[in-house]
C-alpha cells in the first residue's frame, strides 16, 4: 500500500469524499443565497432553517404517510418552497423600499421562530431517517471503500448546481431573470410581472435548501439546528466566492469543501476554522470576493 | 451587482441639531439614575445587574449601527472573549476585579481591531455576514481552546475586592461598582454620539460617498468606532463574567449576537435611551420565560418579525416621534 506524505490513503480519500459531501451541500446552499440575492438583494438567513425544514419534512413523509426517499426528492421541495413563496408574498415584499438590512434582520427572526418550533416539538436530540434501499451498501474502488449513498450526494447536487446554472445562463426565462436582476423597473416596462418572478426567485431558492435538506437527511441525523451552524459557514463560502456568479457560488462551495477535507487530515485543529481564515485572506487581498465585481 | 442603498436604515434620528445638551436628556439621566440607585433595594439586585450588562452590550451595539450604519452580527465575539479573558485572570491568575475586566476589555479591543480592519473591506449585508463569521471563527477557537474549558466554561470565578480593598461578594456591594460602570460607560457613548467625531458618523451613515467627497477618510471613522463599540462590548462581558462568576460558550454563540441585535432594534436603532429600554425588555422576558425551553427562542423570533414589520423606530422611536423630541 502505498502512502502520500505519511498519510494513508484511505484517510486521505475517506476525508476528501466528506469534503466532497460537505462541499455539496455548501454549495446548494450559496447557490440558492447567489439567486435569491441576485433578485431581492437580500440575504435569506433563514436559509438554514429552510434547509433543516427540508430533512423534518422529509422525515415526516417517510413517519407519518409512508413516502419514501424518491418521492420526498420531488415532495419536499416543493412544500417548502411554497412557504418560501407565503412568506415572500406576506412579509419580504413591504420591505423592498426600506434598507436591505431589514430583510436580513426579518429572516433571521424567522430562523429563531422555525428551529424553535422544531425544537419544541422534536427536541435537540435528533431522528433517524434511514439511507433508501437502492442506495445503501458501497462499492470498494481498490484504494477506498464509496458509500453508495455518498457518491448519489455529490452527484446529484452537482446536476442541480449545474441546471440551476444552464436555467439562468441559458435559457429565456433565466435571461429575464438575469435583465430583472440588473433592471427591474426596465424589465416591467417590457410586460414582465417581475413582482410574480420575484416571488418564484425566492420560492426555488427556498426549495434548493429544501432540497439539500433532503440530501442531507440520510447522512446528518434530522435535528432542529442542524442547519443554523452550516449556514454561518455558507456565509462565509458566499464571502469568499462573491455573489456576482452563480457559476462562482457552485464552485467556491465544492472548493471550500474539498480544502476542508483536506486541513482535516494535515492540521484536524484548523478544520472547522479554516473556512473563516480563507474569509480574511480573500477580504485581504480580494475584497471583493473571488469571483465577484467590485460594487 | 446592484448598488447598495445607502440610506434609510435609521429611520428615526432624522432629528433638529440641538446645540448643547437638551434639558430633556439631563432630565432623563438623572430620573434613571435614582430609579438605579433605588433599585436593588426593590428588585433582586443580580437581575438588575444583568439588565445593567446588557443595557451597554447594546448601547456598544447600537453606537455602530445605530450611528455608524454597520449591522454586526458578531458582536458576541467582544462580549464573549472579554467574559473569558476575565474570568480566566479573576479565577486562575487572581487578579483583583478592575484588573481583570481591564484585560477583558484590552482583549476585545485588539480584537476589534483586527475584525474590524478586515470586516469594514465590505458594505452592507457583507459587513453583517464577514462578522458573523469571524464570530462563528472565534465560536469555535473557545470550543477547542484549552482555557475556556469547553462546555463547562469557566465555572466560580471569585468576585475578589476591588482594590484589594472593597469585598465585593455582597450583592449590595457589587451593584453599585456595576451601576457606577455601566454608568459611566454610557456617559461615554452619549459623549462620542455628540462629538464633532459622531457627527462624521452621522454623515457617512446618512450618504457615504458623500462623507468621501468632502474629504473624511471614511475607512478610518468606521474602523474607529467599530474598535469603540468592540470595547464596550467587551466592557460589559468581562463585567458580566465577575457579576455572574461564570463564563460560557453561550456568550460566544451567534444567538446572543442576534439577542443583542434585537435588544437594538426593540429599543430603537440610534436613539441614546433605545437600547437600555431594549435590554431590559428582552432580559426580563427571558427571566420570566425561562422555564419554557426552547419558547424564548420563538418569542425572540416573533419580537424580531413584529418589530422590523411594524415598528422599526423601535420602542423609544416611536415615543420620540409622539413626543416629537430626540431621546
Amino acid at each position: 500500500m502505498f502512502e502520500l506524505l505519511g498519510i494513508p490513503p484511505q484517510a486521505l480519500f475517506g476525508q476528501l469524499l466528506l469534503g466532497l459531501i460537505n462541499g455539496s451541500f455548501y454549495a446548494l446552499l450559496s447557490l440558492g443565497l447567489a439567486v435569491i440575492f441576485g433578485l431581492l438583494n437580500i440575504i435569506n438567513f433563514s436559509h438554514g432553517a429552510q434547509y433543516m425544514m427540508g430533512a423534518f419534512v422529509a422525515w415526516m413523509l417517510m413517519t407519518y404517510a409512508g413516502i419514501n426517499y424518491w418521492w420526498a426528492l420531488l415532495i419536499v421541495p416543493i412544500v417548502v418552497g411554497a412557504t418560501g413563496v407565503v412568506i415572500e408574498r406576506v412579509m419580504i415584499a413591504r420591505l423592498y423600499h426600506l434598507d436591505h438590512l431589514y430583510g436580513l434582520l426579518l429572516t433571521f427572526g424567522l430562523a429563531l421562530i422555525i428551529q424553535g418550533l422544531f425544537r419544541n416539538q422534536y427536541g435537540v436530540s435528533g431522528l433517524p431517517y434511514s439511507i433508501p434501499t437502492e442506495l445503501s451498501g458501497g462499492t470498494n474502488l481498490g484504494f477506498m471503500f464509496l458509500p453508495n449513498y455518498r457518491a448519489w450526494v455529490v452527484v446529484a447536487s452537482a446536476v442541480v448546481c449545474f441546471g440551476t446554472w444552464f436555467a439562468i445562463e441559458k435559457t429565456k426565462l433565466g435571461a429575464y431573470l438575469r435583465a430583472a436582476t440588473e433592471n427591474p423597473t426596465l424589465v416591467g416596462a417590457f410586460g414582465i410581472n417581475v413582482p410574480r418572478m420575484i416571488t418564484l426567485t425566492y420560492g426555488f431558492g427556498v426549495a434548493l435548501a429544501a432540497l439539500a435538506g433532503v440530501l442531507a437527511a440520510p447522512i446528518y441525523s434530522v435535528n432542529p439546528n442542524m442547519g443554523a451552524d452550516l449556514i454561518i459557514v455558507v456565509f462565509a463560502v458566499v464571502v469568499i466566492g462573491g455573489m456576482g456568479s452563480i457559476l462562482g457560488a457552485i464552485l467556491t462551495g465544492f472548493g471550500l469543501g474539498i480544502v476542508e477535507g483536506l486541513t482535516r487530515v494535515f492540521y484536524p485543529e484548523a478544520s472547522s476554522v479554516v473556512i473563516f481564515v480563507i474569509m480574511a485572506l480573500v477580504l485581504l487581498v480580494k475584497p471583493a470576493g473571488l469571483f465577484g465585481r467590485t460594487a | 451587482m446592484t448598488t447598495q442603498s445607502e440610506t434609510g436604515l435609521v429611520e428615526s434620528a432624522a432629528v433638529a441639531p440641538t446645540v448643547g445638551t437638551p434639558r430633556h436628556h439631563i432630565i432623563i439621566f438623572f430620573t434613571l439614575l435614582v430609579l438605579l440607585l433605588l433599585a436593588p433595594f426593590v428588585l433582586y439586585p443580580v437581575f438588575v445587574m444583568k439588565v445593567l450588562c446588557f443595557a451597554l452590550f447594546a448601547s456598544a451595539l447600537n453606537l455602530l449601527l445605530g450611528f455608524g450604519g454597520l449591522l454586526s452580527f458578531g458582536h458576541a465575539a467582544f462580549f464573549g472573549s472579554a467574559s473569558y479573558v476575565a474570568a480566566h485572570a479573576a479565577k486562575v491568575w487572581g487578579l483583583n476585579p478592575e484588573i481583570a475586566i481591564l484585560l477583558g476589555v484590552g482583549a476585545a479591543a485588539l480584537l476589534g481591531l483586527g475584525i474590524g480592519a478586515l470586516a469594514i473591506r465590505r458594505q452592507g449585508i457583507y459587513f453583517a455576514m464577514v462578522t458573523l463569521a469571524f464570530a462563528q471563527m472565534v465560536y469555535f477557537i473557545a470550543v477547542q481552546a484549552p482555557f475556556t474549558g469547553g462546555e463547562d466554561g469557566i465555572q466560580a470565578v471569585p468576585r475578589g475586592r476591588l482594590f484589594g480593598l472593597i469585598d465585593l461578594t455582597s450583592d449590595l456591594t457589587l451593584y453599585f461598582v456595576v451601576l457606577a460602570i455601566v454608568v459611566a460607560a454610557l456617559l461615554g457613548i452619549y459623549r462620542i454620539i455628540h462629538s464633532p467625531f459622531g457627527q462624521v458618523l452621522k454623515a457617512i451613515r446618512d450618504n457615504e460617498p458623500r462623507s468621501i467627497s468632502l474629504g473624511y477618510k471614511v475607512d478610518r471613522y468606521k474602523l474607529a468606532v467599530f474598535v469603540m463599540s468592540a470595547t464596550l462590548a467587551g466592557l460589559a462581558g468581562a463585567t458580566k463574567a465577575i457579576v455572574f462568576q461564570l463564563s460560557s460558550l453561550t456568550d460566544v454563540y451567534w444567538s446572543m449576537s442576534g439577542e443583542v441585535v434585537l435588544m437594538t432594534l426593540l429599543g430603537g436603532m440610534g436613539t441614546v435611551f433605545g437600547p437600555l429600554v431594549g435590554a431590559a425588555a428582552i432580559v426580563t422576558m427571558e427571566n420570566y420565560l425561562a422555564g419554557f425551553g426552547a419558547w424564548v427562542t420563538v418569542i425572540q423570533g416573533v419580537i424580531f418579525v413584529a418589530s422590523v414589520m411594524l415598528f422599526r423606530e423601535g420602542i423609544v422611536g416611536v415615543l420620540a416621534k409622539w413626543l416629537k423630541k430626540p431621546l
